[in-house]
C-alpha cells in the first residue's frame, strides 16, 4: 500500500518537473524560434525531469520520507531510464537532425542516423578504457559500466565549468576590475564607425556606377561595326574592370574594419553599463560579494592543488566535520543527529538549486550565442546531453558533501564504482580550467586598454 | 572638432548630419537573424545569388542605382543605399545601443521576415519600434510604452516595404495561409509586401508585378527625401548630377 502512494508521489513530481522543463523550454529557450519537430522539445522535458527526480530522491533519502524500499526501487527506475536516454535516444535523435540538416542524405535518414549513434557508441565505450574507474568483476552491460563512464564525461563538464565561473564570477562582480569608459570614448568610436561605413559607401558607389558604364559600353560595342568598330574595342581598355577589383579589395579591408569597430563599440557600451549599474545599490552588494567570492576562489583552488599533491581525498563530508568543530573544539552541545540531517539536508538542497539553475542559465546564454534558425533543434538536443550528463555526476560527487549514513544508497545503487578517482580527477580538471581561466581572463584584460589607448 | 557641450546626443546628431548633407538616400534592411536580409540585398544589389551567405556583424552596406521615373521625362538616377543591419531583437542592451548609430536619418525600411518561421513576423513590430524610436524624423509621435500602435504606422513618414523569404520552402497546401497571414501584416504596417525565394532572381524580374512594387518603394523613398514640401527637408531641392560619380568621392 506504502508502495503504491509513494509511487503517485514520485509520479506527480515527475510530471512536475516534465512541465516545469516543456515551460523553460518554450518560453526561454526557443523564444526566438518557432517549434516544429515537437520531439525535440518533450525528450528535452524528459531528460530534465529525470534528472530532478534523481535530486528529489537524495533529498527524500536524506529526510527520511517515502519507504526505503520503494526509494531503492525509484532509484533504480530512474537510473535505467535516464541511462536509457541519455545513451540510446539523445545522441540518436542528434545524428538524426545533424543528417536531415546536411542536403546529400537526405534520402536514407534512419539509416545514417543508425551509422552516427554507432559511431558514438564505439567512442563511448572506448572511453572507458584508459580511466581506472572499476573493479574487474563486471561484465560488459552491466550498469556500471554505463553509469562510469557517463560520470567521467559529465565530472569533467562540472570541472570545466566549475574552474571558469570560480574565477569568472569575481571578475566580472568586482569593478575594480572595471576598465574606465566615458562618454566621449563612445562617441569617438562610434564617429570613427560612421565614417568607416560612408567610406565603404562610396567606394561602392564607384563600383556600381563602373560596373553600369561597363555594361552599357559592352551594349554599345555589341552595335557597333566596321573599322573604328573594331579598332575602339581594341583600344578600350579593361582598366576599368583592374580598378573594380582594386576598389573592391579596398572595401573588403573597409567592411572588416568596420566589423570590429563595431564589436569594440559594443563592448564600450557593455562596460559602460557595467560602470553605470555598479554606483547602484544592487551593484554594491554584487562588488561585495565578489570579493568575498574572490576569497572562496582562492581557497578552493588552494584546496585542490593540496590534495592532488598530497594524493588526500577528503574522508569526511563538510557537515560532520563543521559539527566535530563546534562540539569539540567551540564546546556547543547540541543533538548532533538531529541537526546533521537538517543541515545536510539544507547543504545539500542548496547545492542542488544553485547547480540546476546555473546550468540552466549557462545553457541558455550558451544557447542564443550559437544557435541559428537551423541548427536550433541538434544544439538543444546536445544541451540535455550535457545537462543529463552534469546531473549525473554531480550526484555521484555530492555523495562526497553527505554524511555517512546517507551515502549507503548512492554506493549501493550506483554499484561499486572507484569514488575517490571521480574527486581526484575533478580536483585536477577544476584546477587546469582554473588556471588557464585566470590566463585567459589576464591576456584579455590586458589587451583591452591597448586598443583604446591607440585612438 | 568642436565638440557641443549641450548634450550628448546634439552632439551625434550634429557629426551624422553634416555627413548627411551629401545626399544620400538611406534604406534600412531590417530583420531577424537567419531570415535572409544579406542574400536578399546581394539580389538586390548585384543581381546575383550570394553564394555563401554567413552572419552579418554589425552592418553592411550595399548599393543600388535606381531610375527614379523610370521611362518618364522625370528620369533621374539615384544611388540608394541598402544598409543591412545584423542581430536578433532580443539582444544585449550593449548592442542595441551600437545598432542605433545607424538608424540616423533613414529615408525608408525594408522589413525582412522568413516565411516559413511566424516568430519572425511577429519580431517585425519590435524591429521597427526600434528603428522608428532611434529616427530623428519630426514626427511627433513619442511611443511610451513598447507597444505597437497602428496608428503611429498609418501616418508614418518613413515608406516601409515587407518582404517575405523562403517562399519556395512552403508546401503547396499551406500558401494560402502563409499568404493571408502576411497580408494581415502589410495592413498593419501600411506596406506593400513582396514574397520571394533569395536564391532565385526570376521571382525580381524585369516587369514582373514584384520588380514594379520594389521601383514604386524606391519612387516612394525618394519623393518623401527630395520632392515633398517638407520644410525640414530643404536641402532636397536643389538639382544634382547624381549620375557623375566623380564628384562623390571624399576619400
Amino acid at each position: 500500500m506504502s508502495f503504491f502512494v509513494d509511487s503517485v508521489i514520485m509520479f506527480t513530481s515527475q510530471v512536475f518537473f516534465f512541465g516545469f522543463g516543456w515551460l523553460f523550454f518554450m518560453r526561454q529557450l526557443f523564444k526566438d524560434y518557432e517549434i516544429r519537430q515537437y520531439v525535440v522539445q518533450v525528450v528535452f522535458s524528459i531528460t530534465f525531469a529525470f534528472s530532478c527526480t534523481m535530486f528529489e530522491l537524495i533529498i527524500f533519502e536524506i529526510l527520511g520520507a517515502l519507504s526505503s524500499t520503494s526509494r531503492y526501487f525509484h532509484w533504480k527506475l530512474n537510473l535505467y531510464v535516464i541511462l536509457l536516454v541519455l545513451i540510446f535516444v539523445v545522441p540518436f535523435y542528434i545524428g538524426y537532425f545533424v543528417v536531415s540538416n546536411i542536403r546529400l542524405l537526405q534520402r536514407q535518414k534512419l539509416l545514417f542516423a543508425c551509422m552516427v549513434w554507432f559511431t558514438f557508441m564505439y567512442f563511448f565505450w572506448k572511453l572507458g578504457d584508459p580511466f581506472p574507474i572499476l573493479s574487474p568483476k563486471h561484465g560488459i552491460l552491466s550498469i556500471e559500466q554505463l553509469i562510469s563512464r557517463v560520470g567521467v564525461i559529465g565530472v569533467t563538464l562540472m570541472a570545466l565549468l566549475s574552474g571558469f565561473g570560480a574565477v569568472n564570477c569575481p571578475y566580472t562582480y568586482m569593478s575594480y576590475f572595471l576598465r574606465n569608459v566615458t562618454e566621449s570614448d563612445i562617441l569617438a568610436l562610434e564617429r570613427r564607425l560612421l565614417q568607416t561605413m560612408d567610406m565603404i559607401v562610396s567606394k561602392k558607389k564607384r563600383i556600381a556606377m563602373t560596373r553600369r558604364q561597363i555594361f552599357q559600353r559592352g551594349e554599345d560595342q555589341n552595335k557597333q561595326t566596321g573599322f573604328w568598330g573594331m579598332i575602339k574595342s581594341v583600344t578600350s581598355s579593361p582598366s576599368g574592370s583592374e580598378n573594380l577589383s582594386q576598389i573592391q579589395q579596398e572595401v573588403d579591408a573597409l567592411e572588416e574594419l568596420s566589423r570590429q569597430l563595431f564589436l569594440e563599440t559594443v563592448d564600450l557600451q557593455a562596460t559602460k553599463e557595467r560602470i553605470e549599474y555598479s554606483t547602484t545599490f544592487q551593484g554594491k552588494y554584487f562588488n561585495f560579494l565578489g570579493y568575498f567570492f574572490s576569497i572562496y576562489c582562492v581557497w578552493k583552488i588552494f584546496m585542490a592543488t593540496i590534495n592532488i599533491v598530497f594524493d588526500r581525498v577528503g574522508k569526511t563530508d563538510p557537515v560532520t566535520r563543521g559539527i566535530e568543530i563546534t562540539v569539540n573544539y567551540l564546546g556547543i552541545q547540541f543533538d548532533v543527529k538531529f541537526w546533521s540531517q537538517h543541515i545536510s539536508f539544507i547543504l545539500v538542497g542548496i547545492i542542488i538549486v544553485t547547480s540546476i539553475r546555473g546550468l540552466l542559465i549557462t545553457l541558455t546564454k550558451f544557447f542564443y550565442a550559437i544557435s541559428s534558425s537551423k541548427s536550433s533543434n541538434v544544439i538543444v538536443l546536445v544541451l540535455a546531453q550535457i545537462m543529463g550528463m552534469y546531473f549525473v555526476s554531480s550526484v555521484l560527487l555530492m555523495r562526497m558533501s553527505m554524511p555517512l549514513e546517507y551515502r549507503t544508497i548512492v554506493t549501493e545503487v550506483l554499484g561499486e564504482l572507484q569514488f575517490n578517482f571521480y574527486h581526484r580527477w575533478f580536483d585536477v580538471i577544476f584546477l587546469v580550467s582554473a588556471l588557464s581561466s585566470i590566463l585567459f581572463l589576464y591576456l584579455a584584460h590586458k589587451q583591452a586598454p591597448e586598443k583604446h589607448m591607440g585612438l | 572638432m568642436e565638440i557641443c557641450v549641450a548634450s550628448i546626443v546634439n552632439f551625434r546628431d550634429v557629426v551624422v548630419k553634416k555627413m548627411a548633407s551629401l545626399d544620400r538616400v538611406k534604406v534600412l534592411v531590417l530583420g531577424d537573424s537567419g531570415v535572409g536580409k544579406s542574400s536578399l540585398v546581394h539580389l538586390l544589389c548585384q543581381n546575383q545569388v550570394l553564394g555563401n551567405p554567413s552572419w552579418t556583424v554589425g552592418c553592411s552596406v550595399d548599393v543600388r542605382i535606381h531610375d527614379y521615373r523610370e521611362g518618364t521625362p522625370e528620369e533621374k538616377t539615384y544611388y540608394i543605399e541598402l544598409w543591412d543591419v545584423g542581430g536578433s531583437v532580443g539582444s544585449a542592451s550593449s548592442v542595441k545601443s551600437t545598432r542605433a548609430v545607424f538608424y540616423s536619418s533613414v529615408n525608408g525600411i525594408i522589413l525582412v521576415h522568413d516565411l516559413t518561421n511566424k516568430k519572425s513576423s511577429q519580431n517585425l513590430y519590435r524591429w521597427s519600434l526600434e528603428a522608428l524610436n532611434k529616427d530623428s524624423s519630426p514626427t511627433g509621435v513619442i511611443v511610451s510604452n513598447g507597444d505597437y500602435d497602428r496608428e503611429q504606422f498609418a501616418d508614418n513618414p518613413v515608406p516601409l516595404l515587407l518582404i517575405g523569404t523562403k517562399f519556395d520552402q512552403i508546401p503547396e497546401n499551406k500558401r494560402n495561409e502563409v499568404l493571408t497571414r502576411t497580408a494581415f501584416l502589410s495592413e498593419d504596417f501600411n506596406a506593400e509586401e513582396i514574397n520571394l525565394d533569395c536564391t532565385n532572381p526570376r521571382y525580381l524580374a524585369a516587369g514582373s508585378s514584384n520588380a514594379v512594387k520594389l521601383s514604386r518603394f524606391f519612387d516612394k523613398v525618394i519623393e518623401k527625401r527630395y520632392f515633398t514640401k517638407d520644410p525640414s527637408q530643404l536641402t532636397g531641392f536643389t538639382d544634382r548630377k547624381r549620375f557623375n560619380f566623380k564628384s562623390l568621392h571624399y576619400d
